[in-house]
């Protein structure tokens, strides 16, 4: 601040030294003549619009051109036998996507219902594991000594394979349908669990230090620091565990039955309708890619940087 | 004379995995009230853990600290900290994070209405009516810090602690903090203790500077009273005999005594 203010250009060799004085010599220093400026900025601006154009073009073609390498693949593979390509596929969607609602009793009914078992089995073991894994991240993240406890389970638990849960539920809960809750319950809580403790953990030194600083009551901690500074964490584990959520699902149904996208896949392939399996992998695909982005959009709404 | 603040032997030993680190010995300070004392040294002499001392964020391993003749023994709000990095909450807005710190401390007395008005002051206080409701985020970062100095002096401290608040900054918008904190200070007749590393902040802003020694086992090496009147002007200062030789006595304590190797 108090530093001399830099002299624009050097001083010429031939200066006398009597003549240089204290004061910084300061030249000023005008302006470039105009050329012709508003055509400069017009063509400028053409550039710039024209490599927009050109980048937006190239965004919308690539992802369709994958697309389409992608059909291509599967017509070609289908025309080695025994795999229905890409126009059976759409017939068969024709028929299924036709009468989405219908009910031929409890094992036979449409696809609007078998998505909406899925999702309501989903919905119930992820909403418990929410309800158990979220308070208990926090509670681990907050104590150390619980964490310290908690962590020789978990890292024995978390890797355990989904369906390998499957008969203990089972055997407990003496059903099919509480069994396949179960399972999606005890494989989707761990991101959850882990992601909460990991924020609590990671809650910069500084905002602990504000509520020490104001002397803050613990709700006042919980509610305007700790819960908001973990929320980002948090819904990254709701988001990984909506994903295993979603894995697990169709693999518990095939072995539990029930209306449902997991044992309509297990049925077509007794009945041998390869084209309706494939239905129901673009349908799986699509459920969870749309379950992914609703929640990123949701983590968005979170970020405070 | 009533004590205001005081610092009695005060030393600081931290318990490191290399064994014991002694970070300060022998801290003996008074200030008075309404004064203005930058604490001035090398990197790690200190200085930042003798403000923590004071704002009871550590607690000291030998010695006293008083502020009115009261012991210090854990931070609180009559001790307003302005932190380096502004420690504002991200998911408040500029008003909500200032308001945060009034109702914490005069909820129990006053109304909702006056708890805002309160708010609302101390953001007209820093020039900042403007930005209530913007996120820290949306603000620049000199911005940042007068919401700070705006949440510290909102709860009306008996003393403004300031570490390295501008230390962030670049040279220009310091600058113009540096003055409206004085005005600031010369309206409210703060008491403040600001860490500093930058030799013109200190001289510009004290009353008294305090020269720290390097560490480990930092501790005051001199004080030097500036005796300048206030308002100060910058560019008044720039040629001013008095505050030259200020500025030339820090700088010989900070390059001569206390030189350390880079």
């Amino acid at each position: 601040m108090m530093t001399a203010p830099i002299t624009a250009t050097p001083e010429p060799a031939a200066t006398p030294a009597a003549e240089r004085s204290a004061t910084p010599a300061v030249v000023p220093h005008p302006a470039a003549p105009t050329r012709n400026a508003a055509a400069e900025q017009a063509a400028a601006n053409q550039r710039i619009a024209m490599r927009r154009r050109t980048e937006i073009a190239a965004r919308i073609a690539a992802p369709l051109l994958g697309i389409l390498v992608f059909l291509t693949a599967w017509y070609a593979i289908s025309t080695m036998g025994s795999i229905p390509g890409p126009a059976k596929t759409w017939e068969a969607a024709k028929v299924v996507f036709g009468d989405p609602t219908y009910k031929n009793g409890p094992n036979d009914q449409g696809i609007a219902w078998k998505v909406l078992g899925s999702l309501e089995r989903v919905g119930i073991g992820f909403g418990l594991a929410a309800l158990v894994g979220i308070p208990l991240g926090f509670v681990i993240g907050r104590f150390l000594f619980l964490r310290n406890m908690a962590e020789p389970v978990i890292s024995l638990l978390r890797p355990v394979s989904p369906l390998a849960w499957l008969p203990i539920g089972l055997l407990v809960f003496k059903g099919a349908a509480p069994a396949a809750i179960w399972t999606i319950f005890i494989s989707s809580i761990w991101p959850m669990v882990i992601n909460t403790a990991v924020g609590v953990q990671r809650v910069p030194q500084d905002y602990l230090n504000v509520a020490r600083v104001l002397n803050l009551s613990e709700w006042k901690v919980f509610s305007k620091i700790l819960f908001p500074a973990v929320l980002p964490y948090m819904l990254t584990g709701v988001r990984l565990s909506i994903g295993v959520a979603w894995l697990v699902i169709v693999a518990a149904e095939m072995l539990t039955g029930g209306v449902g996208l997991g044992f309509w896949v297990w049925d077509e392939w007794n009945n041998l309708k390869v084209e309706n399996i494939i239905i129901a992998i673009f349908v799986i695909g699509i459920i969870g890619l749309a379950l992914e982005y609703t929640l990123l959009m949701i983590a968005k709404r979170w970020q405070y940087d | 004379m009533e004590r205001y603040l005081h610092i009695e032997q005060a030393g600081m030993i931290f318990e490191t995995r290399q064994g014991a680190f002694t970070a300060l010995r022998d801290i003996n300070l008074e200030i008075q009230k309404g004064e203005f004392v930058t604490l001035i040294g090398h990197s790690g002499c200190g200085k930042s853990t003798l403000l923590n001392l004071i704002a009871g964020l550590t607690l000291p391993t030998s010695g006293y600290l008083f502020l009115s003749e009261r012991q210090i023994g854990g931070p609180g709000p009559d001790r307003g900290v302005v932190f380096q990095n502004h420690s504002l909450l991200p998911w408040l807005t500029c008003f909500e994070n200032i308001h945060l710190a009034v109702e914490r401390v005069f909820a129990e007395k006053e109304s909702k209405a006056q708890l805002r008005e309160r708010t609302q002051k101390a953001l007209e206080m820093v020039g900042l009516t403007q930005a209530a409701e913007k996120r820290p985020h949306e603000i620049s970062g000199g911005m940042k810090q007068r919401v700070g100095i705006a949440r510290a002096l909102a709860m009306e401290p008996k003393v403004l602690l300031l570490d390295e608040p501008f230390g962030a900054l670049d040279a220009l918008t310091r600058a113009k903090l540096q003055d409206e904190l004085m005005r600031i200070v010369a309206a409210t007749g703060s008491t403040v203790v600001m860490v500093t590393h930058d030799v013109d902040e200190a001289v510009l802003l004290a009353d008294r500077v305090v020269m720290m020694t390097n560490g480990p086992a930092a501790t005051i090496g001199e004080i030097l009273s500036i005796d300048l009147p206030r308002p100060r002007e910058r560019l008044a200062m720039a040629s001013e005999p008095r505050y030259l030789a200020a500025r030339k006595a820090v700088l010989e304590f900070l390059y001569q005594k206390q030189l350390k190797a880079a």
